[in-house]
């Protein structure tokens, strides 16, 4: 049994089980509120699934990709949850879940802010249901998402507002169970810190 | 609780350290800071972004470390203690997030905290026995705030008298050490040029000191009116071919910095009847500050107060204390809702 949090768009965070499916799911679509939410959102879902803490064998948690601030709330919860419970932690691609249960080549496509969007291939799903992944997760404008997808004419585009944590603990669960390999341990922010590099001391006369 | 002592463990993310400390009651247990301030350095400053991701990477370890150095169990902690703000806000939610997911999975009580008030709450670790008295004024320098507050009660009364309109103080040393060709941070190289320098060899502006300025903002600062006066000068003096006196640059810009936020403490103190000065933040480690704090508060019959330097700069050591003391004093804990709040008011001690 899983807690599972994403926070890559909005902010939802779910109790899944392998055997029982959905225990709970919360979701708060608000892009700027991931922090405020994040506590409430948690207690709500293990309190309308009826589980304790106890009860869990760990936290999956959507490594992105998806916008830093709030993306980072939700890792940042999950590591601090598990490592408070004793559990370990499952990072899995956000998008994944996006694609979990679709048969059909899909192209998911996430908001990205400043006129770009995140996308990643996936050309189906595997004798576990679980969706392989073609390409990605990339960051482009959308308007050259036909030149930066490879056979972007083949897949059902998908535009997804929310990530759904439940899809995203369903998903670790059958990782987990089916031996395969998680995501990696780095926040998935595909996108450099702002920075702006000095120029040198600037002449004030 | 296990005691009448709270076991309290706090969280600190609001700038470039990541701070957890373990306290019981005022007894100091752990104090671990994990500083992004190396890969600022080619920036000049502190990035925010890059900051925030420093301390997504620095957290659990982190956790970890405190627990042991403090020889506890995540178990027999009271309660979790947290920066809410002031602070840069991408990096206050890391602290939040994982505040209230680790308060969750403890099942703990969770209490969000004022980071200025929090500067404060540290002189109650010091362990040398004394006990901070109230009210006291409190002169908080640091790369991000400059703020002088009037501490009546750390846990129901703390005015904020006056601040900086611009620049902070250790912004003001990073911004002159790199026009001065040195390095990030600004403060020990400011320091270690300005050896032997004559610190009133130059007379630079002094940012809001003139009778004028008195009646709007006579406990306020500005440094970049002086950032700006070092520039022209070395300006001016590169210009005419003249070698730049860097030892008189430096420690005649670091006379007036210490200079004016002296000047404004004493003033507050001597103006309010409170003989009492603390000081806090990261720029506490510069020993000029320190030597004339000393002697301008002996000169005014103010005692003053310093905390051990470790406690001065962010860390979450002070967050716990400031929550402990919260706690001592029958305070409910925050409700899990509360946000990172980058402007948060020294007046709302507990968000
Ligand atoms: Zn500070």
């Amino acid at each position: 049994m899983l807690l599972a949090i994403d926070t890559s768009a909005g902010t939802s965070v779910a109790v899944v089980d392998r055997d029982a499916g959905i225990l709970s799911e919360l979701n708060e679509s608000d892009t700027r509120r991931h922090a405020e939410v994040i506590g409430i959102l948690i207690q709500a879902a293990l309190r309308d699934a009826g589980v304790a803490v106890t009860d869990l064998s760990g936290v999956a948690v959507g490594m992105g990709p998806g916008p830093f601030t709030g993306l980072r709330v939700g890792i940042a919860a999950a590591r601090a949850f598990a490592f408070g419970a004793g559990k370990p932690v499952v990072p899995v691609v956000s998008h994944d879940a996006v694609a979990f249960s679709r048969a059909v080549p899909t192209l998911v496509v996430t908001d990205a802010r400043r006129r770009e969007v995140y996308w990643s291939a996936y050309s189906g799903s595997d004798a576990e249901g679980l969706p392989i992944r073609a390409g990605g997760p990339g960051l482009t404008p959308p308007d050259s998402l036909a030149d930066s997808v490879p056979d972007f004419a083949d897949y059902e585009r998908v535009d997804a507002a929310v990530v759904s944590a439940a899809s995203l603990g369903l998903v670790a669960e059958l990782l987990y169970l089916h031996h395969r390999p998680f995501a990696g341990g780095e926040a998935l922010y595909l996108r450099s810190p702002d920075v702006t590099l000095s120029a040198g001391p600037k002449r004030v006369s | 609780m296990s005691g009448p002592e709270p076991l309290v463990l706090g969280i600190e993310t609001s700038c470039d350290e990541t701070g957890i400390g373990i306290v019981r009651g005022t007894k100091l247990l752990a104090n671990v800071i994990s500083s992004s301030m190396d890969e600022h350095a080619r920036y000049g400053g502190v990035v925010p972004e890059v900051a925030a991701r420093a301390h997504l990477e620095a957290l659990v370890p982190a956790l970890r470390a405190a627990l042991a150095e403090a020889d506890v169990a995540l178990a027999d902690l009271d309660a979790i203690a947290v920066t809410s703000g002031p602070g840069l806000s991408g990096a206050l939610m890391v602290g939040v997030g994982a505040a209230k997911a680790l308060a969750l999975a403890l099942d703990k009580p969770l209490y969000a905290v004022n980071h200025l008030v929090g500067h404060v709450g540290a002189d109650v670790l010091r362990d040398d026995g004394s006990e901070i008295e109230l009210p006291t004024i409190a002169l908080l320098v640091s790369g991000g705030h400059t703020s002088l507050l009037l501490v009546r009660d750390l846990v129901s009364d703390v005015e904020l008298l006056g601040e900086t309109i611009d620049d902070a103080a250790g912004e003001a040393f990073d911004k002159v050490a790199r026009l001065l060709g040195l390095p990030y941070p600004g403060g020990p190289h400011i320091d270690r040029v300005g050896i032997g320098g004559n610190p009133s060899a130059i007379r630079f502006p002094r940012g809001l000191s003139n009778p004028k300025d008195f009646e709007k903002h006579r406990y306020d600062f500005s440094f970049s009116g002086l950032k700006t006066a070092v520039a022209r000068w070395v300006e001016q003096r590169g210009d005419a071919g003249d070698d730049i006196p860097i030892a008189d640059v430096a420690a005649s810009f670091r006379e007036a910095v210490v200079d004016v936020l002296l000047t404004k403490a004493i003033a507050a103190c001597v103006d309010l009847g409170v003989p009492r000065l603390l000081l806090g933040g990261g720029v506490v480690a510069n020993a000029r500050l320190r030597e004339l704090a000393a002697e301008r508060s002996k000169a005014a019959g103010v005692e003053l107060r310093v905390p051990p330097l470790s406690l001065c700069t962010d860390n979450g050591a002070m967050i716990a204390a400031l929550g402990a003391q919260l706690i001592m004093a029958g305070h409910a804990p925050s409700d899990l809702g509360f946000g990172a709040d980058s402007t948060l008011p020294v007046t709302t001690i507990q968000a």
